[in-house]
Protein backbone atom coordinates (compact mmCIF):
# COMPACT_ATOMS: atom_id res chain seq x y z
CA UNK A 1 0.00 0.00 0.00
CA UNK A 2 1.40 3.15 -0.75
CA UNK A 3 -0.22 6.32 0.56
CA UNK A 4 -0.21 9.84 0.14
CA UNK A 5 -0.92 11.83 3.20
CA UNK A 6 -2.64 15.42 2.37
CA UNK A 7 -0.35 17.82 5.43
CA UNK A 8 -2.42 20.08 7.33
CA UNK A 9 -0.24 23.95 7.99
CA UNK A 10 -0.51 27.68 8.06
CA UNK A 11 2.94 27.84 5.35
CA UNK A 12 4.96 28.50 8.60
CA UNK A 13 4.47 25.51 10.67
CA UNK A 14 2.90 22.16 10.58
CA UNK A 15 -0.26 21.28 12.51
CA UNK A 16 -0.31 18.08 14.74
CA UNK A 17 -3.29 16.91 12.99
CA UNK A 18 -0.57 16.02 10.38
CA UNK A 19 1.28 13.63 12.86
CA UNK A 20 -1.98 12.07 14.12
CA UNK A 21 -3.26 11.64 10.10
CA UNK A 22 0.19 9.62 9.47
CA UNK A 23 -0.52 7.57 13.02
CA UNK A 24 -3.76 6.70 11.21
CA UNK A 25 -2.02 6.04 7.66
CA UNK A 26 0.19 3.78 9.38
CA UNK A 27 -2.00 1.27 10.56
CA UNK A 28 -2.99 1.06 6.63
CA UNK A 29 0.22 0.51 5.01
CA UNK A 30 3.81 1.08 5.38
CA UNK A 31 4.62 3.32 2.24
CA UNK A 32 3.80 6.76 3.19
CA UNK A 33 4.75 10.31 1.17
CA UNK A 34 3.33 13.63 2.32
CA UNK A 35 2.42 16.63 0.59
CA UNK A 36 3.05 19.78 1.32
CA UNK A 37 1.10 22.18 -0.40
CA UNK A 38 1.74 26.24 -0.12
CA UNK A 39 3.60 29.29 -0.61
CA UNK A 40 6.94 29.53 0.66
CA UNK A 41 6.11 26.37 3.04
CA UNK A 42 10.00 25.29 2.95
CA UNK A 43 10.07 24.81 6.68
CA UNK A 44 6.86 22.63 6.74
CA UNK A 45 8.10 20.25 5.10
CA UNK A 46 11.54 19.88 6.81
CA UNK A 47 9.37 19.44 9.87
CA UNK A 48 7.14 17.23 7.53
CA UNK A 49 10.00 15.16 6.80
CA UNK A 50 10.98 14.68 10.83
CA UNK A 51 8.04 12.42 11.45
CA UNK A 52 8.45 8.72 11.99
CA UNK A 53 7.40 6.69 9.07
CA UNK A 54 7.30 8.92 6.57
CA UNK A 55 9.10 8.06 3.12
CA UNK A 56 9.33 11.45 1.47
CA UNK A 57 7.64 14.44 1.46
CA UNK A 58 6.66 16.26 -1.86
CA UNK A 59 6.52 19.79 -1.58
CA UNK A 60 4.51 22.19 -4.04
CA UNK A 61 5.53 25.46 -3.39
CA UNK A 62 3.45 27.41 -5.51
CA UNK A 63 1.36 30.70 -4.96
CA UNK A 64 -1.11 28.62 -5.97
CA UNK A 65 -1.89 26.97 -2.67
CA UNK A 66 -1.01 29.90 -0.57
CA UNK A 67 -4.77 29.71 0.92
CA UNK A 68 -5.25 26.09 0.30
CA UNK A 69 -8.06 27.19 -1.89
CA UNK A 70 -10.03 23.35 -2.87
CA UNK A 71 -9.96 23.98 -6.50
CA UNK A 72 -6.32 24.17 -7.14
CA UNK A 73 -6.05 22.01 -4.42
CA UNK A 74 -7.62 19.66 -5.86
CA UNK A 75 -6.09 20.12 -8.87
CA UNK A 76 -2.13 19.36 -7.90
CA UNK A 77 -3.87 15.71 -5.50
CA UNK A 78 -5.46 14.70 -9.00
CA UNK A 79 -2.19 14.68 -11.06
CA UNK A 80 -0.09 12.74 -8.12
CA UNK A 81 -3.48 10.35 -7.16
CA UNK A 82 -2.84 7.91 -9.91
CA UNK A 83 0.29 6.42 -7.70
CA UNK A 84 -1.05 5.86 -4.69
CA UNK A 85 -3.63 3.22 -2.99
CA UNK A 86 -4.71 5.22 -0.30
CA UNK A 87 -4.93 9.36 0.20
CA UNK A 88 -5.66 10.65 3.72
CA UNK A 89 -6.41 14.17 5.04
CA UNK A 90 -7.01 15.85 8.67
CA UNK A 91 -10.95 15.90 9.05
CA UNK A 92 -10.22 19.80 9.05
CA UNK A 93 -11.67 22.84 7.20
CA UNK A 94 -8.95 22.19 4.86
CA UNK A 95 -9.53 18.33 4.58
CA UNK A 96 -12.88 18.36 4.32
CA UNK A 97 -13.39 21.27 1.54
CA UNK A 98 -10.57 19.80 -0.54
CA UNK A 99 -10.74 15.39 -0.66
CA UNK A 100 -13.90 15.37 -1.85
CA UNK A 101 -13.38 17.09 -4.55
CA UNK A 102 -10.72 14.65 -5.42
CA UNK A 103 -12.90 11.45 -4.53
CA UNK A 104 -15.30 12.32 -7.04
CA UNK A 105 -13.00 13.41 -10.22
CA UNK A 106 -11.54 9.52 -9.22
CA UNK A 107 -15.20 8.58 -9.38
CA UNK A 108 -14.81 6.71 -5.59
CA UNK A 109 -16.73 6.94 -2.52
CA UNK A 110 -14.88 9.12 0.40
CA UNK A 111 -14.79 7.90 4.08
CA UNK A 112 -14.94 10.88 6.30
CA UNK A 113 -13.93 11.49 9.75
CA UNK A 114 -12.83 8.04 10.70
CA UNK A 115 -11.53 7.12 14.37
CA UNK A 116 -10.22 3.66 13.71
CA UNK A 117 -8.32 1.54 11.47
CA UNK A 118 -10.14 -2.26 11.77
CA UNK A 119 -8.04 -3.69 8.51
CA UNK A 120 -6.30 -2.02 5.76
CA UNK A 121 -9.94 -2.25 4.05
CA UNK A 122 -12.44 -1.90 7.11
CA UNK A 123 -12.77 1.60 8.92
CA UNK A 124 -14.63 2.98 11.71
CA UNK A 125 -16.84 5.80 12.07
CA UNK A 126 -18.86 7.95 14.03
CA UNK A 127 -22.47 8.80 12.55
CA UNK A 128 -25.42 10.37 14.06
CA UNK A 129 -23.14 12.75 16.15
CA UNK A 130 -21.17 10.42 17.26
CA UNK A 131 -24.17 7.99 18.96
CA UNK A 132 -23.69 5.41 16.53
CA UNK A 133 -20.70 3.88 14.98
CA UNK A 134 -20.22 2.62 11.30
CA UNK A 135 -18.05 -0.11 10.73
CA UNK A 136 -17.25 0.44 6.80
CA UNK A 137 -16.06 -1.93 4.09
CA UNK A 138 -13.69 -0.59 1.29
CA UNK A 139 -12.78 -2.92 -1.42
CA UNK A 140 -11.45 -3.10 -4.80
CA UNK A 141 -11.24 0.80 -5.20
CA UNK A 142 -8.33 3.61 -3.66
CA UNK A 143 -9.18 4.57 -0.75
CA UNK A 144 -9.75 8.32 -0.26
CA UNK A 145 -10.53 8.93 3.45
CA UNK A 146 -10.67 11.86 5.75
CA UNK A 147 -9.24 11.19 9.61
CA UNK A 148 -10.50 12.81 12.48
CA UNK A 149 -7.24 13.71 14.02
CA UNK A 150 -8.50 13.41 18.10
CA UNK A 151 -8.57 9.75 17.52
CA UNK A 152 -5.12 8.65 16.68
CA UNK A 153 -1.99 9.57 18.76
CA UNK A 154 0.35 11.39 16.94
CA UNK A 155 3.66 9.67 15.66
CA UNK A 156 6.80 10.48 17.10
CA UNK A 157 9.99 12.09 15.40
CA UNK A 158 11.97 10.23 13.14
CA UNK A 159 16.11 9.85 13.71
CA UNK A 160 16.70 10.77 10.36
CA UNK A 161 14.85 12.98 7.92
CA UNK A 162 13.10 11.94 4.63
CA UNK A 163 13.82 13.31 1.73
CA UNK A 164 11.96 16.40 0.11
CA UNK A 165 11.06 16.05 -3.84
CA UNK A 166 10.03 19.53 -5.46
CA UNK A 167 7.10 19.19 -7.73
CA UNK A 168 5.68 21.50 -10.13
CA UNK A 169 2.33 23.17 -9.55
CA UNK A 170 -0.57 21.67 -11.57
CA UNK A 171 -3.17 23.11 -13.85
CA UNK A 172 -4.88 26.74 -12.25
CA UNK A 173 -8.53 25.99 -12.75
CA UNK A 174 -9.64 29.47 -12.46
CA UNK A 175 -12.24 29.09 -10.70
CA UNK A 176 -12.14 31.13 -7.06
CA UNK A 177 -9.73 34.25 -5.77
CA UNK A 178 -9.00 34.22 -2.01
CA UNK A 179 -10.32 37.70 -0.96
CA UNK A 180 -9.09 37.95 2.50
CA UNK A 181 -9.17 36.18 6.19
CA UNK A 182 -9.65 37.07 9.67
CA UNK A 183 -7.97 34.79 12.10
CA UNK A 184 -8.27 34.55 15.46
CA UNK A 185 -4.93 35.77 17.10
CA UNK A 186 -4.50 33.20 20.07
CA UNK A 187 -1.31 32.72 22.37
CA UNK A 188 -2.87 29.77 23.94
CA UNK A 189 -2.55 26.61 22.24
CA UNK A 190 -4.41 25.22 19.53
CA UNK A 191 -7.74 23.79 20.53
CA UNK A 192 -7.43 20.42 18.66
CA UNK A 193 -4.01 19.84 20.34
CA UNK A 194 -4.14 21.51 23.50
CA UNK A 195 -3.72 19.28 26.60
CA UNK A 196 -6.64 20.99 28.57
CA UNK A 197 -9.62 22.65 27.18
CA UNK A 198 -11.53 24.79 29.71
CA UNK A 199 -15.18 25.47 27.41
CA UNK A 200 -17.65 28.01 28.10
CA UNK A 201 -21.53 28.09 27.35
CA UNK A 202 -24.71 30.38 27.09
CA UNK A 203 -24.53 29.87 30.86
CA UNK A 204 -21.52 32.50 30.89
CA UNK A 205 -23.50 35.07 29.77
CA UNK A 206 -21.88 37.62 28.26
CA UNK A 207 -18.44 38.37 26.31
CA UNK A 208 -16.71 40.51 29.02
CA UNK A 209 -17.97 37.23 31.53
CA UNK A 210 -16.25 35.31 28.94
CA UNK A 211 -12.48 36.40 30.79
CA UNK A 212 -13.44 34.48 33.92
CA UNK A 213 -13.40 31.27 31.10
CA UNK A 214 -10.06 32.60 29.67
CA UNK A 215 -8.26 33.46 32.88
CA UNK A 216 -8.67 29.62 34.17
CA UNK A 217 -7.43 28.61 30.84
CA UNK A 218 -4.33 30.76 31.50
CA UNK A 219 -3.31 29.34 34.76
CA UNK A 220 -3.88 25.81 33.07
CA UNK A 221 -2.06 26.30 30.15
CA UNK A 222 -5.68 25.93 28.41
CA UNK A 223 -6.63 25.71 24.79
CA UNK A 224 -10.74 27.77 25.08
CA UNK A 225 -13.75 26.62 23.75
CA UNK A 226 -17.15 27.21 23.33
CA UNK A 227 -20.97 25.70 22.62
CA UNK A 228 -22.38 27.13 19.88
CA UNK A 229 -25.21 29.09 22.06
CA UNK A 230 -22.10 30.91 22.77
CA UNK A 231 -20.69 31.85 19.81
CA UNK A 232 -23.99 32.32 18.50
CA UNK A 233 -24.20 34.89 21.30
CA UNK A 234 -21.01 36.51 20.36
CA UNK A 235 -19.40 35.75 23.47
CA UNK A 236 -16.79 34.38 21.48
CA UNK A 237 -14.98 33.80 17.40
CA UNK A 238 -17.03 30.76 15.41
CA UNK A 239 -13.46 28.90 15.35
CA UNK A 240 -14.21 28.50 19.19
CA UNK A 241 -17.22 25.76 18.68
CA UNK A 242 -17.25 22.22 20.13
CA UNK A 243 -19.44 19.88 18.68
CA UNK A 244 -20.71 18.04 15.84
CA UNK A 245 -20.03 20.73 13.68
CA UNK A 246 -17.47 22.46 15.22
CA UNK A 247 -14.04 21.41 16.67
CA UNK A 248 -13.80 17.63 17.94
CA UNK A 249 -11.43 17.44 20.73
CA UNK A 250 -10.22 14.85 22.89
CA UNK A 251 -7.94 16.35 25.58
CA UNK A 252 -6.51 14.85 28.64
CA UNK A 253 -8.86 17.50 30.60
CA UNK A 254 -12.20 19.21 29.13
CA UNK A 255 -13.74 21.55 31.76
CA UNK A 256 -17.27 22.81 30.49
CA UNK A 257 -18.55 25.87 32.49
CA UNK A 258 -22.32 26.66 31.87
CA UNK A 259 -22.62 24.24 28.73
CA UNK A 260 -25.89 21.93 28.96
CA UNK A 261 -24.30 19.44 27.09
CA UNK A 262 -26.82 18.79 24.11
CA UNK A 263 -25.62 15.99 21.60
CA UNK A 264 -24.10 17.95 19.08
CA UNK A 265 -21.84 19.49 21.80
CA UNK A 266 -21.02 16.28 23.39
CA UNK A 267 -20.31 15.39 19.80
CA UNK A 268 -16.97 17.30 19.78
CA UNK A 269 -15.95 16.23 23.10
CA UNK A 270 -17.03 13.29 24.77
CA UNK A 271 -14.04 11.37 23.84
CA UNK A 272 -11.93 13.66 26.31
CA UNK A 273 -10.09 11.47 28.99
CA UNK A 274 -11.45 13.47 32.35
CA UNK A 275 -14.81 15.62 31.97
CA UNK A 276 -15.33 18.49 35.05
CA UNK A 277 -18.66 19.74 34.48
CA UNK A 278 -19.94 23.23 35.68
CA UNK A 279 -23.55 23.63 35.83
CA UNK A 280 -26.03 25.08 38.16
CA UNK A 281 -29.25 23.06 37.21
CA UNK A 282 -28.24 19.47 38.66
CA UNK A 283 -30.51 17.94 35.65
CA UNK A 284 -28.35 19.36 33.52
CA UNK A 285 -27.37 16.30 30.68
CA UNK A 286 -23.78 17.24 30.56
CA UNK A 287 -23.03 15.53 34.68
CA UNK A 288 -24.22 11.93 32.77
CA UNK A 289 -21.14 12.13 31.09
CA UNK A 290 -18.99 13.92 33.74
CA UNK A 291 -15.99 12.16 35.55
CA UNK A 292 -16.32 15.28 38.01
CA UNK A 293 -19.36 17.81 38.72
CA UNK A 294 -19.94 20.38 40.84
CA UNK A 295 -23.29 21.55 41.01
CA UNK A 296 -23.27 25.64 41.03
CA UNK A 297 -23.46 29.27 40.18
CA UNK A 298 -20.25 29.53 37.82
CA UNK A 299 -19.85 32.73 39.17
CA UNK A 300 -18.77 31.51 42.48
CA UNK A 301 -17.64 28.10 41.94
CA UNK A 302 -14.80 29.73 39.42
CA UNK A 303 -13.09 32.11 41.83
CA UNK A 304 -13.51 29.87 44.18
CA UNK A 305 -11.55 27.33 41.28
CA UNK A 306 -9.35 30.22 40.89
CA UNK A 307 -8.42 30.55 45.03
CA UNK A 308 -8.20 26.88 45.73
CA UNK A 309 -5.40 26.30 42.93
CA UNK A 310 -3.33 29.37 44.69
CA UNK A 311 -3.65 27.68 47.75
CA UNK A 312 -2.61 24.76 45.99
CA UNK A 313 0.28 26.68 44.90
CA UNK A 314 1.71 25.67 41.36
CA UNK A 315 1.41 22.63 39.52
CA UNK A 316 3.76 20.17 40.72
CA UNK B 1 -31.27 33.20 -11.72
CA UNK B 2 -32.54 29.85 -10.43
CA UNK B 3 -31.55 28.42 -7.92
CA UNK B 4 -31.27 24.36 -6.97
CA UNK B 5 -31.55 23.67 -3.32
CA UNK B 6 -31.17 19.60 -1.80
CA UNK B 7 -33.06 18.84 1.04
CA UNK B 8 -32.44 15.49 2.65
CA UNK B 9 -35.19 13.93 5.19
CA UNK B 10 -33.43 12.63 8.37
CA UNK B 11 -34.01 12.11 11.62
CA UNK B 12 -34.86 15.19 13.48
CA UNK B 13 -32.29 16.58 15.63
CA UNK B 14 -33.47 15.90 18.62
CA UNK B 15 -34.43 12.76 18.44
CA UNK B 16 -32.22 10.14 20.98
CA UNK B 17 -31.06 7.87 18.66
CA UNK B 18 -31.55 4.32 18.66
CA UNK B 19 -29.06 1.46 17.58
CA UNK B 20 -31.05 -1.90 16.22
CA UNK B 21 -29.82 -4.65 18.12
CA UNK B 22 -29.23 -6.80 15.16
CA UNK B 23 -26.88 -4.11 14.20
CA UNK B 24 -28.08 -3.31 10.79
CA UNK B 25 -28.49 0.50 11.87
CA UNK B 26 -30.23 2.95 13.87
CA UNK B 27 -34.37 2.48 14.71
CA UNK B 28 -36.11 4.91 11.91
CA UNK B 29 -39.69 3.55 12.58
CA UNK B 30 -41.80 5.56 14.72
CA UNK B 31 -38.74 8.12 15.31
CA UNK B 32 -39.83 11.76 13.66
CA UNK B 33 -37.96 12.75 10.87
CA UNK B 34 -37.27 16.43 9.44
CA UNK B 35 -35.70 18.58 6.86
CA UNK B 36 -31.98 18.13 7.52
CA UNK B 37 -31.21 21.54 9.59
CA UNK B 38 -28.30 22.90 7.19
CA UNK B 39 -30.46 22.40 4.14
CA UNK B 40 -33.39 24.74 6.01
CA UNK B 41 -30.85 27.57 6.10
CA UNK B 42 -29.86 26.31 2.86
CA UNK B 43 -33.47 27.06 1.29
CA UNK B 44 -33.87 30.24 3.34
CA UNK B 45 -30.81 31.87 1.93
CA UNK B 46 -32.22 31.10 -1.42
CA UNK B 47 -35.58 32.40 -0.87
CA UNK B 48 -34.01 35.56 0.16
CA UNK B 49 -32.38 35.55 -2.94
CA UNK B 50 -35.27 35.50 -4.51
CA UNK B 51 -36.26 38.09 -1.97
CA UNK B 52 -34.26 40.41 -2.87
CA UNK B 53 -34.44 39.97 -6.77
CA UNK B 54 -31.11 38.35 -7.17
CA UNK B 55 -33.09 34.74 -7.80
CA UNK B 56 -35.46 33.84 -10.34
CA UNK B 57 -36.87 30.84 -9.18
CA UNK B 58 -36.03 28.21 -6.32
CA UNK B 59 -35.74 24.52 -6.58
CA UNK B 60 -36.08 22.15 -3.73
CA UNK B 61 -34.86 18.88 -4.14
CA UNK B 62 -34.86 15.34 -2.58
CA UNK B 63 -33.87 12.17 -3.25
CA UNK B 64 -35.04 9.04 -1.43
CA UNK B 65 -38.47 7.46 -0.20
CA UNK B 66 -41.95 9.04 -1.12
CA UNK B 67 -41.80 10.33 2.55
CA UNK B 68 -39.18 13.28 0.93
CA UNK B 69 -42.00 14.94 -0.32
CA UNK B 70 -43.14 15.95 3.11
CA UNK B 71 -39.26 17.33 3.10
CA UNK B 72 -40.22 19.40 0.05
CA UNK B 73 -43.39 20.75 1.65
CA UNK B 74 -41.76 22.15 4.24
CA UNK B 75 -39.00 23.59 1.86
CA UNK B 76 -42.14 25.00 -0.36
CA UNK B 77 -43.72 26.25 2.84
CA UNK B 78 -40.93 28.71 3.71
CA UNK B 79 -40.50 29.84 -0.21
CA UNK B 80 -39.37 27.61 -2.49
CA UNK B 81 -41.33 27.56 -5.67
CA UNK B 82 -41.61 23.66 -6.92
CA UNK B 83 -40.05 20.82 -5.69
CA UNK B 84 -38.94 17.66 -7.45
CA UNK B 85 -39.00 14.13 -5.77
CA UNK B 86 -36.57 11.77 -7.07
CA UNK B 87 -37.07 8.25 -5.71
CA UNK B 88 -35.06 6.10 -4.16
CA UNK B 89 -35.38 3.05 -1.92
CA UNK B 90 -32.55 2.55 -0.69
CA UNK B 91 -29.94 4.46 0.91
CA UNK B 92 -27.66 6.37 -1.84
CA UNK B 93 -24.14 7.17 -0.92
CA UNK B 94 -22.75 11.07 -1.68
CA UNK B 95 -20.80 10.33 -4.79
CA UNK B 96 -24.39 9.10 -6.18
CA UNK B 97 -26.44 12.37 -5.19
CA UNK B 98 -24.02 14.39 -6.28
CA UNK B 99 -23.83 12.75 -9.83
CA UNK B 100 -28.05 12.33 -9.55
CA UNK B 101 -27.72 16.17 -8.38
CA UNK B 102 -25.66 16.75 -11.44
CA UNK B 103 -27.88 15.02 -13.91
CA UNK B 104 -30.61 17.94 -12.65
CA UNK B 105 -28.70 21.00 -12.87
CA UNK B 106 -27.94 19.60 -17.02
CA UNK B 107 -31.90 19.84 -16.85
CA UNK B 108 -32.27 22.63 -14.94
CA UNK B 109 -29.22 24.93 -15.64
CA UNK B 110 -29.35 26.79 -12.34
CA UNK B 111 -26.77 29.25 -11.66
CA UNK B 112 -26.53 28.38 -8.01
CA UNK B 113 -27.24 25.29 -6.14
CA UNK B 114 -26.92 25.60 -2.29
CA UNK B 115 -26.53 22.60 -0.06
CA UNK B 116 -26.25 21.65 3.59
CA UNK B 117 -22.59 21.67 4.49
CA UNK B 118 -23.41 17.99 6.12
CA UNK B 119 -26.46 16.03 6.18
CA UNK B 120 -26.35 14.85 10.53
CA UNK B 121 -27.36 11.06 9.28
CA UNK B 122 -24.25 10.16 8.20
CA UNK B 123 -22.15 13.14 9.15
CA UNK B 124 -20.43 13.02 5.62
CA UNK B 125 -19.54 16.47 4.70
CA UNK B 126 -19.12 15.49 0.77
CA UNK B 127 -22.01 16.08 -1.52
CA UNK B 128 -21.84 19.45 -2.15
CA UNK B 129 -17.63 19.22 -2.86
CA UNK B 130 -18.56 16.03 -4.57
CA UNK B 131 -21.29 17.93 -7.18
CA UNK B 132 -18.65 21.08 -7.56
CA UNK B 133 -16.10 18.72 -9.03
CA UNK B 134 -18.61 16.70 -11.28
CA UNK B 135 -19.22 20.45 -12.98
CA UNK B 136 -16.04 21.74 -12.63
CA UNK B 137 -17.57 24.55 -10.86
CA UNK B 138 -16.18 26.65 -7.81
CA UNK B 139 -17.04 25.95 -4.31
CA UNK B 140 -17.53 28.22 -1.19
CA UNK B 141 -18.33 25.47 1.83
CA UNK B 142 -19.31 26.09 5.31
CA UNK B 143 -20.73 29.12 4.42
CA UNK B 144 -21.86 32.18 6.78
CA UNK B 145 -22.29 34.70 4.40
CA UNK B 146 -22.73 35.11 0.90
CA UNK B 147 -23.04 37.92 -1.21
CA UNK B 148 -23.99 37.70 -5.04
CA UNK B 149 -22.87 40.62 -7.57
CA UNK B 150 -21.78 41.17 -11.15
CA UNK B 151 -22.05 37.61 -12.05
CA UNK B 152 -19.61 36.65 -9.17
CA UNK B 153 -20.34 35.38 -5.59
CA UNK B 154 -18.33 36.53 -2.82
CA UNK B 155 -18.72 33.87 0.38
CA UNK B 156 -17.32 33.93 3.67
CA UNK B 157 -16.07 30.65 5.08
CA UNK B 158 -16.07 29.44 8.32
CA UNK B 159 -12.48 27.66 8.43
CA UNK B 160 -10.59 26.56 11.84
CA UNK B 161 -8.98 29.50 12.39
CA UNK B 162 -11.35 31.92 12.13
CA UNK B 163 -13.27 33.39 8.57
CA UNK B 164 -12.14 33.19 5.16
CA UNK B 165 -13.68 34.84 2.07
CA UNK B 166 -13.23 33.53 -1.76
CA UNK B 167 -14.80 34.98 -4.82
CA UNK B 168 -16.26 32.29 -6.72
CA UNK B 169 -17.15 32.64 -10.80
CA UNK B 170 -20.86 31.11 -11.14
CA UNK B 171 -22.50 28.99 -11.95
CA UNK B 172 -21.29 27.82 -8.45
CA UNK B 173 -21.99 25.72 -5.30
CA UNK B 174 -22.31 26.64 -2.15
CA UNK B 175 -22.53 24.74 1.13
CA UNK B 176 -24.21 26.06 4.27
CA UNK B 177 -22.57 26.39 7.93
CA UNK B 178 -25.31 27.27 10.48
CA UNK B 179 -24.59 31.06 10.94
CA UNK B 180 -25.18 31.76 7.58
CA UNK B 181 -29.47 32.70 8.56
CA UNK B 182 -31.74 32.32 10.95
CA UNK B 183 -34.47 29.87 8.89
CA UNK B 184 -37.96 31.83 9.30
CA UNK B 185 -41.13 29.64 11.14
CA UNK B 186 -43.75 28.40 7.71
CA UNK B 187 -46.79 31.22 8.65
CA UNK B 188 -49.97 28.46 7.99
CA UNK B 189 -50.87 30.69 5.12
CA UNK B 190 -47.22 29.41 3.53
CA UNK B 191 -48.50 26.15 4.81
CA UNK B 192 -51.46 26.08 3.07
CA UNK B 193 -49.75 27.52 -0.05
CA UNK B 194 -47.46 25.02 -0.20
CA UNK B 195 -49.50 22.04 -0.71
CA UNK B 196 -50.79 23.82 -4.23
CA UNK B 197 -47.04 24.02 -5.26
CA UNK B 198 -45.90 21.71 -7.93
CA UNK B 199 -43.81 18.55 -7.43
CA UNK B 200 -42.63 16.48 -10.24
CA UNK B 201 -41.31 12.93 -9.76
CA UNK B 202 -38.93 11.23 -11.24
CA UNK B 203 -36.74 7.83 -10.10
CA UNK B 204 -33.13 7.46 -10.09
CA UNK B 205 -33.71 4.92 -13.18
CA UNK B 206 -35.03 8.05 -15.23
CA UNK B 207 -31.33 9.51 -14.79
CA UNK B 208 -29.53 6.06 -16.02
CA UNK B 209 -27.42 6.38 -12.56
CA UNK B 210 -26.45 2.95 -10.51
CA UNK B 211 -27.26 3.79 -7.07
CA UNK B 212 -25.62 0.41 -5.81
CA UNK B 213 -23.42 1.52 -2.63
CA UNK B 214 -19.42 1.40 -2.98
CA UNK B 215 -18.95 0.81 0.37
CA UNK B 216 -20.39 -1.97 2.57
CA UNK B 217 -21.74 -0.94 5.79
CA UNK B 218 -20.55 -4.44 8.00
CA UNK B 219 -22.69 -3.16 10.58
CA UNK B 220 -23.43 0.11 13.65
CA UNK B 221 -22.67 -0.62 16.98
CA UNK B 222 -23.45 2.09 20.29
CA UNK B 223 -20.60 3.66 21.22
CA UNK B 224 -19.22 2.36 24.18
CA UNK B 225 -20.75 5.28 27.26
CA UNK B 226 -19.05 7.38 29.51
CA UNK B 227 -19.99 6.24 33.33
CA UNK B 228 -21.75 8.83 35.20
CA UNK B 229 -18.61 10.15 37.49
CA UNK B 230 -18.62 11.63 41.02
CA UNK B 231 -20.99 15.36 42.24
CA UNK B 232 -18.11 17.39 43.85
CA UNK B 233 -19.17 20.04 46.97
CA UNK B 234 -16.97 22.68 46.46
CA UNK B 235 -13.96 23.73 43.97
CA UNK B 236 -11.50 22.79 46.11
CA UNK B 237 -12.51 19.56 46.32
CA UNK B 238 -12.48 19.46 42.46
CA UNK B 239 -8.82 21.01 42.53
CA UNK B 240 -7.93 18.16 44.95
CA UNK B 241 -9.44 15.46 42.43
CA UNK B 242 -7.66 17.07 39.44
CA UNK B 243 -4.01 17.02 41.04
CA UNK B 244 -4.66 13.42 42.20
CA UNK B 245 -5.72 12.39 38.39
CA UNK B 246 -2.24 14.39 37.97
CA UNK B 247 -3.82 16.80 34.66
CA UNK B 248 -2.91 19.94 36.88
C1 LIG C 1 -27.47 20.78 13.27
C2 LIG C 1 -27.01 21.27 14.61
C3 LIG C 1 -25.66 21.28 14.89
C4 LIG C 1 -25.21 21.74 16.12
N1 LIG C 1 -23.86 21.73 16.37
C5 LIG C 1 -23.41 22.13 17.57
C6 LIG C 1 -22.01 22.10 17.89
O1 LIG C 1 -21.16 21.75 17.06
N2 LIG C 1 -21.63 22.50 19.14
C7 LIG C 1 -22.52 22.90 20.09
O2 LIG C 1 -22.10 23.23 21.21
N3 LIG C 1 -23.83 22.95 19.81
C8 LIG C 1 -24.30 22.59 18.58
N4 LIG C 1 -25.64 22.66 18.31
C9 LIG C 1 -26.52 23.32 19.30
C10 LIG C 1 -26.93 22.44 20.44
O3 LIG C 1 -28.09 21.71 20.07
C11 LIG C 1 -27.27 23.30 21.69
O4 LIG C 1 -28.27 24.24 21.36
C12 LIG C 1 -26.07 24.05 22.26
O5 LIG C 1 -24.97 23.17 22.44
C13 LIG C 1 -26.45 24.67 23.60
O6 LIG C 1 -25.38 25.43 24.12
P1 LIG C 1 -25.26 25.71 25.70
O7 LIG C 1 -25.14 24.40 26.40
O8 LIG C 1 -24.18 26.70 25.88
O9 LIG C 1 -26.62 26.44 26.01
P2 LIG C 1 -27.87 25.99 26.88
O10 LIG C 1 -28.38 24.68 26.41
O11 LIG C 1 -28.78 27.12 26.93
O12 LIG C 1 -27.25 25.71 28.32
C14 LIG C 1 -26.75 26.71 29.15
C15 LIG C 1 -26.41 26.04 30.46
O13 LIG C 1 -25.81 26.97 31.33
C16 LIG C 1 -26.26 26.74 32.65
N5 LIG C 1 -26.10 27.99 33.39
C17 LIG C 1 -26.76 29.17 33.17
N6 LIG C 1 -26.34 30.11 34.03
C18 LIG C 1 -25.40 29.52 34.82
C19 LIG C 1 -24.61 29.96 35.90
N7 LIG C 1 -24.67 31.23 36.35
N8 LIG C 1 -23.78 29.09 36.50
C20 LIG C 1 -23.71 27.79 36.07
N9 LIG C 1 -24.43 27.33 35.05
C21 LIG C 1 -25.26 28.18 34.42
C22 LIG C 1 -27.69 26.30 32.49
O14 LIG C 1 -28.10 25.54 33.61
C23 LIG C 1 -27.63 25.48 31.20
O15 LIG C 1 -27.40 24.09 31.47
C24 LIG C 1 -26.13 22.21 17.09
C25 LIG C 1 -27.48 22.18 16.80
C26 LIG C 1 -27.92 21.74 15.57
C27 LIG C 1 -29.39 21.75 15.27
N1 LIG D 1 -30.75 12.20 -0.47
C1 LIG D 1 -30.54 13.52 -0.60
N2 LIG D 1 -31.49 14.32 -1.14
C2 LIG D 1 -31.29 15.64 -1.28
N3 LIG D 1 -30.17 16.26 -0.88
C3 LIG D 1 -29.19 15.52 -0.31
C4 LIG D 1 -29.32 14.13 -0.14
N4 LIG D 1 -28.19 13.67 0.44
C5 LIG D 1 -27.39 14.75 0.63
N5 LIG D 1 -27.99 15.87 0.18
C6 LIG D 1 -27.44 17.25 0.21
O1 LIG D 1 -26.05 17.19 0.48
C7 LIG D 1 -25.74 17.85 1.70
C8 LIG D 1 -24.56 17.19 2.37
O2 LIG D 1 -24.80 15.83 2.66
P1 LIG D 1 -23.65 14.81 3.10
O3 LIG D 1 -22.53 14.96 2.13
O4 LIG D 1 -24.29 13.46 3.04
O5 LIG D 1 -23.25 15.17 4.50
C9 LIG D 1 -27.04 17.84 2.48
O6 LIG D 1 -27.07 18.86 3.44
C10 LIG D 1 -28.06 18.05 1.34
O7 LIG D 1 -28.11 19.41 0.96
Amino acid sequence: MTILVLAEHDNTALSETTARTLACAGQIGASIHILVAGKDCGAVAEEAATLSGVEKILLADDPLYQHALAEPLAELILVLAPSYDAILAPATANGKNVLPRVAAKRDVPQISDIVAVETPEIFLRPIYAGNALQRVEAKGFQKIITVRASAFKPVAKANAAAPIESILPARDPRLSVFQNEVLSQSERPELTAARIVVSGGRGVGSKENFALIERIADRLGAGVGASRAAVDAGFVPNDYQVGQTGKIVAPELYIAVGISGAIQHLAGMKDSKLVVAINKDENAPIFAIADYGVVGDLFEVLPEFERALDNAGKPA
Amino acid sequence: MKVLVPVKRVIDFNVAIRVKADGSGVERTNVKMSINPFDEIAVEEAVRLREAGIASEVIAISIGPRECTETLRTALAMGADRGLLILAEQDIEPLTVAKVLKAVVAEETPQLVILGKQAIDDDCNQTGQMLAALLDWPQGTFASKVDIKNGRISVTREVDGGLQTVDLKLPAIVTTDLRLNEPRYASLPNIMKARKKPIAEKTLADYGIDATPRLKILDVREPSKRRTGERLGTAADLVGKLRQAGVI
